[in-house]
């Protein structure tokens, strides 16, 4: 028989029988929502978590500190054996990286311990230069106040936690002056007496304490500066060329004073290079260490992140996959009920000249029909109760003071692949019951009564 | 050996069933030839083997022994496949139960032999048309079997069994659910249309008298052996 027929007789026996028919194709469609719904709900959360990583800027930064850098003692240091000799991560070398290909900024990690005077009273904190790129990177999304309103302004945006001990009432201190007490670093001219007698390097820098008014623009929830460095989550956020042209005295300087004497010159403790896209970072980070620099990236915290998603997902398809091999029986039980209704009409239309493939054909398509309006039906369902649980968790979120979230996610892929997956499963379901329709002797079947 | 006139040649043909445990001879070593254009009729005795007979002819069935040649085709030498080819292009049946497909419209029934042979889609509305006019039923063509009489909706199985223009028509006690006036008008329009369309028919009945008046042969069969075959009706008698 031509598939057009098969399938024109395929959809009529169908219509015959629509009410049991129809709620074994619920059920597949029940099926396939459960599997949609799930595996939305893992997609919806890795997108979440990929889209929320990658505005962070931590996976396509690559963090760049001197090879002599003691952080990460006790750990083996790879850097350590290269040939490359260290060099000193100045402001040369930062223009360097800025010429390498696919970086889009090099920016200096400007933090400092301090005190804010805010109405008259003293608060230590530690203080973070932001950079204007940070604006996109989803941290400050949901952000009470405004983000800096140029890269140079004179402003700042606190930590909620710390905007609390500043006042009872956060909100209230946007708009407000605090005062930023910092020590500034000035060198000093090189002394040649000195490196005479004491055989000790010369130059150095003083220490002047100086203070400069902010205004506070915004208040943050989340802690944009986290793992920025290493020295503890920043407090008070300010603009990154701000923050650098205030000279601050940072930790590193004195371990530097009393390594070389090129103290007047600007030196930084680390640098940020920022990546094109996340695949460029591997490349980008051999290049750095070829400088003579030692240079990390959270690429491998991402790829376990892929990881730990793959497996998610796979545990909800299986999870999601249980209600669709239930739905399966209901096929398999649907087609064998209806060989036994049709047993004469098999016998009819073998007596007219169908083969046994004609008949299997038939059951097959059958089958293969309930699992195509099956699969469409249970996407759409799927994707309603996503939309379902995003609806009760936006409300949830929103009770509890937070941003929304999209938490479901169907993508073009999962809706092609629930059906095909659907109709597959289905045809599965009807090869026992389209095998024992083929098989039936067309004189017992024209004899059944 | 089967010569050009022969349309159907049973050559020492046996049926055995077994069941539960017996085994059951429903067709005995039956010879019998048919020739082109002969209107056959088996007679016989309920459980006397003739349905069995006929499907056999029909290729619904294979025999345990013997061979069945059916327009110039060893059925024993065709595949399942080509069986149901057989079925399709060289056979048409109808039957007791007239078997129509109560959820499909006359037309649709009539149609299906056209989409089991692959007809165009095109030529089959104008192949319907005909064999519904051949049964005198044009006006019923979107009407279901059951909105029909039995008579009707014998003449419709008629109709469906002729829309292939078969070569040869088998029929299972086609008045065995008619009274005798409908019955003896189906095997009018059986012998017209034998006579209009040159087909061999083979019809399995119980009603001799019908037999003896429009068949051109009776074949008289009990417990599986083909007990006579030589009687011929005298055309005088139509």
């Amino acid at each position: 028989m031509k598939p057009r027929d098969l399938t024109d007789l395929a959809f009529r026996n169908l219509r015959e029988a629509i009410l049991r028919n129809a709620l074994t194709t619920l059920g597949v469609a029940v099926g396939v929502a459960s599997l949609v719904a799930m595996l939305s709900l893992g997609v919806g959360l890795q997108e979440l978590a990929s889209k929320r990583l990658s505005q962070s800027g931590l996976f396509d930064t690559i963090f760049v500190t001197p090879k002599n850098n003691f952080r990460g003692m006790g750990r083996p240091q790879r850097e350590m054996q290269s040939d490359t000799p260290p060099r000193t991560l100045d402001e040369d070398a930062r223009k360097e990286m800025e010429k390498l290909p696919n970086v889009i900024e090099v920016y200096p990690q400007i933090r400092f311990f301090t005190e804010v005077r805010f109405n008259n009273r003293p608060f230590a904190t530690v203080v973070a230069g932001m950079p204007e790129s940070s604006r996109n990177s989803g941290s400050f999304d949901g952000m009470q106040g405004n983000f800096f309103s140029s890269p140079t302004a004179n402003e700042a945006i606190l930590q909620i936690e710390f905007a609390k001990d500043l006042s009872e009432k956060p909100a209230s201190l946007i708009g407000q002056d605090l005062a930023l007490r910092y020590a500034e670093r000035q060198a000093l001219p090189v002394n040649d007496d000195s490196s005479t007698t004491s055989g000790e390097p010369s130059g150095g820098f003083s220490v002047v304490p100086k203070e400069l008014r902010l205004k506070i623009v915004g208040i943050v929830e989340t802690e944009p500066a986290a793992g920025y460095g290493g020295y503890g989550n920043a407090r008070l956020l300010m603009p990154l060329s701000t923050a650098s042209t205030l000279r601050a005295a940072q930790v590193n300087d004195l371990r530097d004073i009393v390594r070389d004497n090129t103290a007047n010159k600007t030196t930084y403790p680390s640098l940020s290079v920022r990546a094109k896209s996340p695949s460029q970072v591997e490349t980008l980070e051999a290049s750095i260490k070829s400088m003579g620099f030692a240079a990390f990236s959270l690429l491998d915290a991402s790829k376990s992140l892929r990881t730990f998603f793959s497996v998610f997902d796979l545990l909800l398809g299986i999870f999601g996959s249980l209600a669709l091999a239930v739905a399966t029986l209901g096929i398999v039980n649907t087609l064998v009920m209806a060989i036994l209704e049709r047993r004469r009409e098999i016998g009819v239309l073998k007596a007219l000249g169908a083969a046994d493939s004609d008949v299997q054909q038939l059951f097959f398509v059958e089958a293969g029909v309930m699992g195509l309006f099956g699969g469409f039906f249970g996407v759409l369902f799927g994707w309603l109760l996503g939309r379902a649980i995003t609806f009760g968790t936006n409300v949830y979120l929103k009770r509890q003071n937070l941003n929304p979230i999209e938490l479901s996610s169907v993508p073009w892929w999962l809706v092609i692949a629930a059906i095909v997956f659907a109709i597959l499963v289905s045809l599965a379901a009807g090869l026992y019951p389209a095998s024992r329709a083929a098989k039936l002797n067309p004189v017992d079947a024209l004899r059944y009564e | 050996m089967p010569n050009a006139e022969t349309a159907i040649q049973l050559d020492r043909v046996s049926r055995q069933y077994s069941m539960g445990g017996a085994t059951i001879q429903a067709v005995n070593d039956v010879s019998l030839s048919i020739a082109r254009n002969e209107f056959l009729a088996l007679l016989g005795s309920s459980g006397s083997g003739k349905s069995t007979l006929l499907n056999l002819i029909a290729g619904l069935d294979r025999p345990t022994s013997g061979s069945i040649m059916a327009q110039g085709q060893n059925l024993a030498e065709l595949t399942s496949i080509e069986l149901a080819r057989y079925r399709c292009n060289t056979i048409g049946m109808i039957f007791q139960s007239f078997n129509l497909l109560p959820r499909m419209t006359l037309e649709e029934n009539i149609e299906l032999p056209l989409r089991l042979a692959e007809v165009d889609r095109g030529e089959r509305p104008g192949r319907v048309r005909e064999a519904l006019e051949r049964v005198r039923l044009t006006h019923r063509l979107g009407h279901r079997p059951t909105e029909l009489s039995g008579g009707e909706q014998q003449r419709v199985a008629i109709a469906r069994a002729l829309v292939n223009r078969p070569k040869i028509l088998l029929a299972d006690e086609p008045t065995g659910n008619l009274d005798s006036a409908t019955g003896e008008a189906i095997l009018s329009l059986l012998h017209d249309v034998q006579r209009q369309l040159g087909m061999t028919i083979v019809m399995v009945t119980h009603e001799r008298p019908l037999a003896e008046r429009y068949a051109d042969r009776l074949a008289i069969m009990g417990d599986g052996t083909l007990l006579s075959a030589s009687e011929t009706v005298k055309e005088g008698a139509r």
